[in-house]
């Protein structure tokens, strides 16, 4: 599911029997506060990989899934919707005669995940004869019984939602009082509690949270028509609700008095601000297309860094596994040998799925994998992509890198994009410092228009909030701003990186890729980023 | 096997709204079998069925509503999930714009099912991922595609006496095929209800002939020009704009259907007079569920009517703030077109430019519905009426009302599914002019 059905998801009204199916079953919110016995799942466990050993399989996985959503909807005064749902079952994936098969139940019973392992097999089996090469798997050593929790303070699922719809309510009123015309608000909550085991010898135990809290403003000016949005500056986190306590040191003041945030959320601050920008939206003058030096703040860099540089980095598109799909990639097998260079030498991209507060982070990979930070551009080079068990081989190396994934007990794992974030500037350099040196440019804040090749060569970004930048001065807000990039040169355009202290994480619960359809949660860090010489073009337009 | 027969549907529901206290209550059970096969590399990747029935109950006292769901069928749970839900409504706050549950209503019987598709299974599968590969192989070409079919139901009831029953199966088969050193790249797609109409060994050559056809893209400076949108590329820019066919967000000021200084566009010329679009749920070959979500029925309406806006897109509780008849909302898109085939649109072109697939379609101004997207899978310069060769992609920045105020021709619509919509559409490929090409991609 893609950003814009998951607001289409949130438009829902209350009239009819609406269910989000594609979370799973909807429960009362009492049980979202609670768990399987993990001696339960160990016992399904076990009944797939032995029926799964017996039909023939020389490598079993299983994932016993509980998949927990809470939304909070709400517009204007009202509160639209409130939904809790679960999804729970066992998928099995099996390798028997060199090809892979899978099959899943939600009958969580031991005979029902045998028959599942059995299924699986037979798939395997259908699927072998016209395999060119059989499956070749990075080796893996059972871990044994363990298990893992993200880090959180307060359980989201356990907060009431009386207090959820206040704090919603609060936000919506301080938007209108602020002069918008309309403000829709959502909580969207999510705890997968997974347990993965295999035949290598692990059986592994995850708790993962994860908490969105989106908002769309719009400032109407029904005499000229004119409208426009401004969305929220936050950022999908691997934090618990905590997140929305709205700590003063998660907030950042930039130089033109626009607040933006780190690792605490100000939702109702956020939301005034953005009453205030939607009205001055509507009257900011008309970019001027051409050549600017962009200054992108972290809130808007991370969906370029996850387009550009994490999409094309991904080894199955590399090999093609994605051509019917996402696409593949430009940045070819050949060019990692020849260490590319990917963007300027002040250009450093990391992967990593063990950074906290990020929404990748987990200890293990949905295939046993133990999780771990690896480099993919060093000095502006190619140095490496993001490969699974399976793939790993094909690009010389004897380990996985962590990063497989399935959004649910039901779909197969495979390969999907770790956290990946421009590491920051080493030498000392702020915002103010940044922009005091740049003639002629754009300051762009918050995500918004994105669109790219199925190589990962053009794309198009927009934002949510513009300014001028002259002589090393911000000026006014603008609008109507868009930028068009060739991926390498893009990066190759970088001319600096702010310190460390400005480092911020944006991210999505919605990265899709495969066929069927799965969706993926990740974040992408960088502190303020300039890049020399990029073309915007205008987007306004007329209907007559 | 995921579709229960009527009776054995008919006999829970009763039960479930007989379990219920509260004032309403409406009881859907939905299943599917879903089946897939998936290659890439001329090798199967993956390859799967699920199967799952849930039961989701909708109670309400008074405005305040209560949802609960269940996969399990005996009397305990039944009463269970009922209860379940009774619980939740009497914590909800009263919903404002609560609109009770529609009464009986008659609906149409429209042809959504065939017992073809619903008897695939991992043989048929198989084959169409060897259909697809094999000739692929032949000739040095390299297939990724996917095959996915769906069988299932949905019925539903509530105490005002409304019930539905239906089932309906679905098809989608997508390929890419690339040329091996990467310089040409082809697609085809074939949404079916009744897969009995489609055949991969087929289609497979449509994606091979535009593999070998685009290597060698010269490139062409980026512009306005008249282009040919082959129905899957128009399909993309089409099903985008209907996301935004809802009548409150314009009566709202926030849509590019509202209306300077309040109101709608409703009756007014928004497109170029060849437009016409309907939605029919018994459209042959398209057909849907003869009701919607909330259980209002789909008749045939005109949508667009020689380029004015005829119909949009009325939640109940619009429609009864404005003093509107309720509409179920459109569950397919038809839209009308001529006789001619693509080859015949491209016969009567000077120049311009084929477009076989358009991607990655994203809102940059809903003022204007403004897209940016781009070309792929076989992009090519047509002269003097003949394909002169293949160009390499581009990026558009268009709107798709400004699209279809430049109409030259429409051709012969057929049913395509769009990447990223579900909707069942039936479009023509469209001929049209000053098309606005932003920027070049070297991607293949």
């Amino acid at each position: 599911m893609h950003r814009r059905d998951f607001l289409a998801f949130g438009a829902m009204g209350a009239g009819g029997l609406m269910l989000p199916s594609m979370f799973g079953r909807v429960i009362a919110a009492e049980a979202l506060n609670s768990a399987i016995d993990v001696a339960v799942k160990k016992q399904l466990a076990d009944a797939a990989m032995n029926a799964a050993k017996g039909a023939g399989a020389t490598y079993t996985d299983v994932r016993v899934g509980r998949y927990l959503r809470q939304f909070v909807i709400t517009r204007e005064r009202n509160v639209e919707n409130i939904v809790n749902t679960e999804s729970m079952g066992v998928g099995v994936r099996v390798i028997a005669d060199g090809a892979w098969g899978f099959a899943a139940t939600n009958e969580m019973t031991s005979d029902a995940v045998a028959k599942a392992a059995r299924e699986a097999v037979a798939i395997a089996k259908a699927n072998a004869p016209g395999q060119s090469a059989p499956v070749q798997l990075a080796p893996v050593k059972g871990v044994g019984e363990v298990s893992w929790r993200t880090p959180i303070v307060k359980n989201s699922m356990a907060v009431p939602i009386k207090d959820k719809v206040d704090l919603l309510m609060g936000v919506n009123a301080a938007a209108l009082d602020a002069g918008a015309s309309f403000i829709r608000s959502i909580l969207f909550l999510v705890n997968e509690q997974k347990y993965f085991a295999s035949t290598d010898g692990s059986y592994i135990d995850q708790d993962v949270h994860r908490i969105w809290a989106p908002m769309e403003v719009t400032a109407v000016d029904q005499a000229s028509g004119k409208f426009r949005v401004r969305e929220g500056l936050s950022a999908p986190m691997g934090l618990g609700f905590e997140y929305l306590d709205g700590a003063a040191s998660g907030k950042t003041v930039l130089p033109n008095g626009v607040t933006v945030y780190g690792q605490s959320y100000d939702m109702k601050e956020d939301a005034v601000a953005a009453a205030k920008q939607a009205l001055a939206k509507i009257k900011a003058p008309s970019v001027k297309p051409g050549k600017y030096d962009l200054v992108l703040d972290p809130s808007h860099t991370w969906l370029t860094i996850h387009e550009s540089v994490g999409h094309p980095l991904e080894l199955d598109r590399v090999l093609g596994y994605e051509a019917n799909y996402a696409g593949t990639s430009f940045a070819t097998m050949d060019k990692l040998k020849a260490h590319f260079q990917y963007g300027s030498d002040k250009v450093n991209i990391v992967a990593d799925k063990t950074q906290p507060g990020s929404l990748g982070a987990v200890a293990y990979d949905d295939e046993g994998v133990k999780t771990k930070k690896w480099d993919l551009i060093r000095d502006g080079k190619l140095v490496g992509y993001q490969a699974i068990r399976d793939q790993a081989h094909i690009e010389g190396k004897t380990a996985s890198d962590g990063c497989c994934y399935a959004d649910s007990w039901s779909n197969v794992q495979f390969q999907r994009m770790a956290n990946v974030s421009l590491e920051p500037g080493k030498a000392k350099q702020s915002v103010p410092d940044m922009i005091a040196n740049v003639e002629d440019g754009i300051y762009i804040i918050g995500d918004g228009s994105f669109s790219i090749d199925q190589q990962r060569y053009n794309a198009q970004f927009g934002g949510q909030l513009f300014y001028e930048i002259k002589n090393g001065k911000i000026g006014q807000q603008i609008e109507d701003v868009a930028y068009q990039i060739r991926t390498p040169e893009f990066w190759n355009a970088c001319a600096g990186v702010c310190d460390a202290s400005d480092y911020r994480l944006g991210g999505s619960f919605f990265d899709g890729k495969g066929q069927p359809a799965q969706v993926s949660a990740v974040s992408h860090g960088s502190s303020t980023a300039r890049f020399n010489g990029i073309n915007v073009i205008n987007t306004a337009r007329s209907l007559g | 096997m995921s579709i229960l027969p009527e009776a054995q549907a008919k006999a829970i529901l009763t039960k479930v709204v007989g379990f219920s206290k509260a004032d309403e209550c409406t009881a859907q059970l939905t299943g599917a079998t879903r089946g897939n096969v998936r290659f890439a590399r001329n090798d199967v990747s993956t390859a799967g069925v699920t199967d799952d029935i849930q039961l989701g109950v909708q109670v309400a006292f008074g405005k305040r509503v209560g949802t609960a769901t269940i996969n399990q069928f005996d009397d305990a749970a039944l009463e269970r999930v009922v209860r379940r839900a009774e619980e939740l409504a009497k914590l909800a706050p009263e919903n404002p714009e609560f609109m009770p549950a529609v009464p009986s209503q008659t609906y149409m019987k429209t042809d959504t099912f065939s017992a073809s598709t619903a008897g695939i299974d991992p043989a048929y599968r198989a084959k169409v991922a060897t259909d697809s590969i094999a000739p692929c192989r032949a000739e040095n070409l390299i297939a990724a595609g996917y095959l996915e079919d769906q069988a299932g139901f949905v019925a539903f009831m509530n105490n005002k006496g409304n019930y539905g029953y239906q089932t309906a199966t679905s098809s989608d088969y997508t390929c890419t095929v690339r040329t091996e050193d990467g310089r040409g790249s082809g697609w085809v797609g074939h949404n079916v209800q009744d897969v009995s109409q489609f055949n991969a060994g087929e289609d497979i050559r449509v994606a091979m002939r535009k593999a070998s056809a685009s290597a060698g893209a010269q490139a062409l400076e980026p512009g306005k020009y008249t282009v040919i949108l082959e129905p899957a590329a128009a399909a993309g820019l089409v099903a985008f704009m209907m996301y935004f066919f809802d009548a409150r967000s314009a009566d709202e000021g926030r849509s590019f259907l509202s209306k300077k200084g309040g109101g709608n566009k409703l009756g007014e010329q928004v497109y170029g007079p060849q437009v016409n679009m309907f939605t029919d749920p018994a459209y042959p070959g398209a057909a849907v569920y003869p009701w919607d979500e909330d259980g209002l029925p789909r008749k045939k309406m005109p949508i667009i009517q020689n380029g004015k806006l005829m119909t949009m897109n009325y939640s109940r509780y619009w429609a009864q703030k404005q003093g509107k008849p309720e509409q179920a909302q459109f569950g397919n898109i038809i839209m009308e077109g001529g006789t001619k085939s693509t080859a015949d649109l491209i016969r009567t072109t000077e120049r311009g430019i084929l477009v076989s697939r358009t991607w990655y379609i994203r809102m940059v101004d809903p003022q204007t519905v403004l897209l940016t997207g781009l070309t792929r899978d076989g992009t090519f310069y047509i002269e003097n009426g003949q394909i002169k060769y293949p160009i390499k992609n581009f990026r558009f920045n268009e709107s798709p009302v400004i699209m279809l105020n430049n109409v030259e021709e429409f051709g012969k619509p057929v049913r395509v599914k769009s990447d990223e919509s579900d909707t069942t559409m039936v479009i023509p490929p469209m001929k049209l002019r000053d098309f606005t090409f932003t920027s070049l991609s070297d991607a293949v």
